[in-house]
């Protein structure tokens, strides 16, 4: 039988605000155990919950960027289960009437535009963390993170493989991102996932029973941990089994996942209405105020980025899939005057290599945009060969120098005059005569060899157009 | 000096007729003597003589508040900075409050002295002060009566004159009832003018506090200090205190008072509902105007009370499950038995039965039927109340149905409790303002007179209350043995 993969995610972000979304407390992540966490964050008798109006901005903004409905009226309510790092008992967090309601995000599979459904972002609050280790045998609990601000944003069900879930997962990372909500480090915890997946003959309507798979930190385990269930799920049906409602729990160690809890077995949380805060209202001009101050998002800079400097889709999509990505492009197309095309082959290709290897981000550049530019401008006015300006570009790694000082400083100016070529090429041509009886003889391959020879003799540094234009001549005669 | 109030104890020591030291030397030894009352569940005698101190120097240099030097104490519901804030629990019987509620710093700053916390129903869920992990308060006027509750350490206190004033907290009645019972003024404030920042919640959405004195221009005085928005407390209302003393002597002519036919129906003793008339008679004599009004669904303010507030205080107590503070059962095997043993242990019977309401009307398949039905009756009697305030400008009534009982009573039958509630709990539920005023007595225990407002007019309250207490002795009256 031919079965169809359902899937929904739940992405909690964690909202870059300073300080926690119901307390003054700093969010800063990394602090020693129990140093950043006040009396609210402890759950001391008789504290009450202040919302940070940050945290609401940061959400009406996300719903703005997914087109969503902002309701005028949210209600924050308590979830309320026991353990022990969640002070309160209960968690401060939006049930009936979410912040951000039905929106959307279009996704990019396989040449394919996909529009995927946003059911509903709402605020929250974190809980601490259980630490095991080093405690003799106990439990410690770190409350640092209670209080932090998360937006949990749900899809609808609507990616049919993995390979949409990841890609829809990538695409929402880049937007938080870009409008600076979230930092997106999947390792600290700040951007994490819950997949909700099921399977389905090929043709049914209805959606089959969904297990849901917990707290999946990285691209390449959400991709692992769904394609795992649905093959245990459609292993289960065709042996004649059946899919039971729960919670799993993704092990990237031996890429299972492993039943957590069933339904019958899963918390009845109560919610309702928490009566320490009033109700969310946002109103028209509050909503004008973030929309203007919205910056351009990823698919419109992508799209302009094709236009305005005749990009490929390709490059558009890399170079837009952050903000300080594009920033530095288009700073580097305006400071070096280049097309830019070249900016663009530049920037996904030798610095996009180098910081990989390096495992930085491009913020952390070694190389500025205006030091890159720098070197750019030296290719567009001929100073130096594209061969040599990967030279300089390593020495701009490694240095804090301009690329005019390391051309000049290291003699690497393109050589264009036509006079210091052509005693070169006579010399290489008379030394060759074999190779040059070759060539005449229609042997068309040996051509490179003479360009190699003399752009050797010339340390690279001659320019290649002029190198070929009178080999060409020469050999020809 | 314990026999002034507090406007001319404040007078007093401005002319230095006594110090500060001297006069919260004098409540401390009153304390020490009468301990059998069992008011207070912490006596503060090192800070309170400190800040006695501090308050002399304070009033040598005139710039004192009216509460400057006063001794007064505080429900042990509201936190204060190092010393024991139990709310009448044993699991929090080992709880030092790492910080001041905003009320116990609003009246540190006035410079008022602190004599310690008082005796209430553990986490003010009661209405005798049974319910506390310290035992029961016993009422001044008769030591086998209890003084009421939850606020019935600051009620006995302020009666037999071992506080000149205190703080208590209102859920369904808690500084009214008490008050009534024990023959003093008690106001609970409109639901927001008080922060409730550092008082333990009990249901969130109908917890206030608010002043419990010996007169009105007493509790004024207190109110005044105690009242104010607070941005630690997104439910308190951002609007300017009014000056509560200024208006205390306009005349109540031509003031229309509502009395609703359902406050003096059954279940209201007929010698309480005599000495109301008498009361009421009086307001008459002052000008003001009697008309009938109705409350149709009063009689389901019990039922709504006790689904919201139990359903709160599930999700308010689970705060206190043995890991961070508090009591700790000995020994846990595991987290289970952690959480299982140590609110077993440290919980009383009324908190666990309002603990398992609560839980039970908010679960799934049952939090329709109740917990928004619940909610649905809180705006009708809301209604109800606008629908009459919008014909008179007061409501008065019984505090409660009879004068005080005697401990151990009612303590087997929970329901007969919770129904002698049925005249200040509906006021919760609407969140408006209402005082309870000494009105006379039924065989040597206070009848209370209650007065309920509009949101916000705590000022006519008082001003209400304070021509009565020109016209009438009542709250000057002192138990037997306290004088």
């Amino acid at each position: 039988m031919e079965w169809e993969t359902v899937i929904g995610l739940e992405i909690h972000a964690q909202l870059a605000t300073q300080s926690k979304i119901f307390s003054g407390s700093p969010t800063a992540y990394g602090a020693a155990p129990n140093t950043q966490a006040c009396a609210v964050d402890l759950g001391l008798p008789g504290v009450l919950p202040v919302l940070n109006e940050k945290a609401v901005h940061m959400a009406v903004t996300f719903g703005m960027a997914i087109e969503a409905y902002i309701a005028p009226y949210s209600v924050f309510a308590r979830k309320n289960y026991f353990y022990p790092d969640l002070p309160k008992g209960y968690q401060i967090s939006q049930m009936e009437l979410p912040i951000v309601g039905i929106g959307h995000l279009d996704i990019d599979v396989d040449g394919m535009t996909k529009r995927i459904g946003i059911t509903r972002a709402h605020l929250e609050e974190d809980a601490g963390k259980s630490v095991h280790e080093n405690f003799h045998g106990l439990t410690g609990i770190d409350l640092n993170r209670a209080g932090t601000p998360l937006l949990e944003i749900v899809s609808e069900p609507d990616m049919r493989s993995a390979k949409e879930a990841v890609a829809y997962m990538r695409k929402l990372h880049e937007l938080v991102r870009y409008l600076g909500i979230c930092d997106g480090n999947m390792q600290e915890g700040s951007f994490r996932c819950d997949a909700n997946v099921s399977v389905r003959p090929k043709g049914q309507t209805e959606f089959g029973t969904r297990a849901e798979i917990k707290n999946i930190n990285s691209f390449k385990f959400v991709e692992k941990a769904i394609n795992h269930e649905v093959d245990r799920q459609i292993e289960l049906l065709e042996n004649g089994g059946k899919i039971i409602q729960e919670t799993r729990l993704y092990d990237s160690v031996k890429d299972e996942t492993r039943s957590m809890r069933s339904k019958e077995e899963a918390n009845d949380y109560r919610y309702f209405p928490d009566p320490d805060l009033l109700p969310v209202s946002i109103d028209e001009n509050f909503k004008a105020q973030i929309k203007a101050a919205l910056p351009e998002l990823p698919d419109a800079k992508k799209q302009r980025f094709k236009i305005a400097y005749n990009l490929d889709d390709e490059n558009a999509s890399i170079l837009s899939s952050s903000r300080q990505l594009a920033d530095y492009f288009e700073t580097v197309v305006k400071l070096s005057g280049c097309e830019a095309k070249l900016c663009a082959n530049w920037i996904t290709g030798d610095l996009s290599a180098a910081l990989n290897k390096a495992g930085l981000e491009i913020t952390d550049s070694p190389v500025s945009d205006n030091r890159l530019a720098g070197l750019l401008a030296r290719i567009r006015d001929n100073t130096i060969s594209g061969k040599i300006a990967k030279q300089v570009f390593e020495v701009l790694w490694q240095s804090n120098s301009t690329a005019d000082d390391i051309i000049a400083e290291k003699g690497l100016i393109q050589i264009t005059d036509t006079g210091t070529i052509e005693t070169i090429i006579d010399k290489i041509i008379a030394e060759n005569a074999d190779q040059v009886e070759q060539y005449r003889s229609g042997k068309d391959k040996v051509f490179a060899f003479f360009v190699g020879q003399v752009m050797k003799e010339m340390q690279g540094k001659a320019n290649p157009a002029e190198v070929n234009k009178m080999l060409k001549a020469k050999l020809h005669h | 000096m314990h026999t002034k109030t507090l406007k001319e104890l404040a007078q007093s020591l401005r002319k230095r007729e006594f110090s500060s030291v001297e006069l919260t030397q004098a409540f401390l030894n009153r304390i020490k003597k009468n301990q059998h009352l069992n008011a207070y569940i912490t006596v503060t005698e090192e800070i309170a003589l400190q800040n006695a101190k501090d308050a002399d120097l304070r009033l040598a240099n005139e710039k004192a508040d009216l509460l400057t030097g006063i001794p007064i104490a505080q429900k042990d519901i509201f936190c204060t900075l190092n010393v024991k804030t139990s709310c009448g629990s044993k699991i929090l019987d080992n709880f030092i409050a790492p910080y001041n509620a905003t009320v116990v710093e609003k009246l540190n700053q006035a410079g008022a002295v602190m004599l310690g916390k008082l005796n209430m129903d553990e986490f003010a869920m009661g209405s005798s002060n049974e319910t506390s992990f310290y035992g029961a308060v016993k009422n001044p006027w008769d030591i086998n009566m209890v003084a009421g509750g939850s606020s019935g350490g600051s009620a006995a206190a302020v009666s037999a004159r071992l506080a000149v004033c205190a703080t208590g907290t209102d859920t369904g009645g808690s500084i009214r009832q008490p008050a009534a019972l024990c023959g003093i003024t008690g106001l609970k404030p409109t639901y927001g003018r008080v922060s409730r920042y550092g008082m333990i919640a009990y249901a969130s959405s109908l917890d206030q506090g608010g002043p419990m004195a010996r007169s009105a221009e007493d509790a004024a005085i207190l109110l005044q200090t105690m009242a104010g928005f607070d941005k630690k407390d997104s439910t308190s209302v951002d609007i300017p205190v009014p000056n509560y003393c200024s208006g205390l002597k306009n005349s109540l002519d031509g003031l229309k008072i509502g009395l609703p036919k359902e406050f003096f129906g059954e279940g209201l003793n007929n010698n309480v509902a005599a000495t109301l008339e008498t009361a009421i008679n009086e307001y008459r004599k002052l000008g003001a105007e009697i008309i009938e009004v109705s409350m149709p669904n009063l009689k389901l303010a019990i039922p709504a009370y006790y689904i919201i507030a139990p359903a709160e205080c599930s999700a308010n107590l689970s705060r206190f499950d043995g890991v961070r503070y508090g009591y700790r059962c000995e020994n846990p095997v595991d987290l289970t038995d952690l959480y299982t043993r140590s609110r077993g242990e440290g919980f009383g019977k009324e908190v666990k039965r309002r603990i398992l309401m609560g839980t039970y009307a908010l679960s799934t398949g049952y939090y329709d039927a109740y917990y928004l039905k619940a909610q649905k009756i809180r705006r009708l009697i809301s209604e109800d109340f606008k629908s009459c305030l919008a014909k008179v400008d007061v409501i008065m009534g019984p505090v409660t149905p009879t004068t005080a009982f005697g401990i151990g009573e009612k303590m087997d039958d929970p329901i007969e409790m919770y129904l002698s509630d049925i005249y200040t709990i509906a006021v919760n539920l609407a969140g408006l303002p209402a005082m309870s005023i000494p009105a006379g007595f039924i065989d040597g225990m206070p009848v209370g007179l209650q007065i309920i407002g509009n949101y916000f007019a705590e000022d006519r309250l008082l001003n209400i209350a304070h021509q009565y207490q020109q016209v009438t002795d009542w709250h000057q009256h002192t138990p037997k043995g306290f004088k």
